[in-house]
């Protein structure tokens, strides 16, 4: 069986879909006797939820009015 | 049977194209320019100007409205490797503090900062307001955040991010795993540089 460093470091691929059927069937042996590491990928997908709800950038007000003044322009010609 | 001048104005097709082409872009200039962020950083907003002069340009190979976003995406993502090949030049590769064997979730765990929680690492990513959070990305180079923002904020495939950045995915899915790792890293290191650890109890 893999160890808890190798499962760990499959943690975030796995949540993506990313491994192939023999990773993937490993990181589920592994998991299922592995306390720690369920924590580990319960605290993995709550850091994507976290980083997709906090990591997107506004456009800020200056750019956005200059490139509305490109559409008004373009609109106008 | 006689024409309505009026009405043929109010018809005329090339007016009603640019009308047109302002109701699809307008919407779609904040995801644009996030994307060009990603992909060009400080040229993001050039980027986007050149690909709505691009697309006015083409607007008749847009064949139906509802394919305009990402007729727009692989407008913009063209624009952007224009940039950057007469930028000519490839992300920095900077050295960064060794990540791999990093584990946030263990971190919390060994230092317990919130004793008597429950809810232990829970607790620490509420502490995070969004501005705290761009702080973080911002200290990550930018070859690992833009992929991470990429496939994890914007909802790209790391295919896909290959694509657009013309890198080998192999390369892509590498900098994903650190940067990653990195933001882990640098989430706790921000926390403690903020005093958001709170002193466990004596």
């Amino acid at each position: 069986m893999i160890s808890c460093a190798e499962a760990v470091r499959k943690l975030w691929e796995y949540l993506d879909g990313l491994v192939d059927d023999a990773e993937r069937a490993a990181v589920e042996e592994h998991l299922s006797v592995c306390r720690r590491c369920c924590g580990e990928l319960e605290f993995a997908e709550e850091l994507r939820s976290f980083l997709a709800a906090h990591g997107d950038e506004e456009l800020p007000p200056d750019v956005h009015a200059r490139l509305a003044a490109t559409l008004n322009e373009l609109e106008g010609r | 049977m006689t024409v309505d001048a009026t009405r043929t104005e109010d018809i005329d097709p090339a007016d009603a194209a640019r009308r047109r082409f302002r109701a699809l872009a307008e919407p779609e200039l904040p995801r644009l320019y996030r994307l060009a962020r990603r992909l060009v950083g400080d040229e993001a907003e050039d980027a986007v100007q050149d690909c709505l002069l691009n697309a006015y340009r083409k607007l008749e190979q847009l064949e139906h409205d509802a394919a305009a976003p990402a007729w727009l995406t692989r407008i913009l993502v063209n624009c952007c490797r224009d940039r950057h090949r007469r930028r000519a030049r490839q992300p920095l590769e900077v050295a960064v503090e060794d990540v791999d064997q990093f584990s946030l979730y263990r971190k919390l765990a060994d230092e317990d900062p919130f004793p008597y929680s429950d809810s232990l690492h829970l607790d620490f990513l509420h502490r995070f307001g969004r501005e705290d959070v761009q702080a973080v990305l911002a200290t990550l180079p930018e070859h690992y955040r833009a992929p991470l923002l990429l496939v994890y904020v914007d909802g790209f495939l790391a295919k896909e991010v290959a694509q657009m950045t013309k890198t080998p995915l192999g390369t892509i899915l590498a900098r994903l795993h650190r940067g990653r790792k990195l933001f882990e890293r640098r989430l706790w290191d921000y926390a403690e540089a903020n005093d958001m650890l709170l002193e466990p109890v004596a």
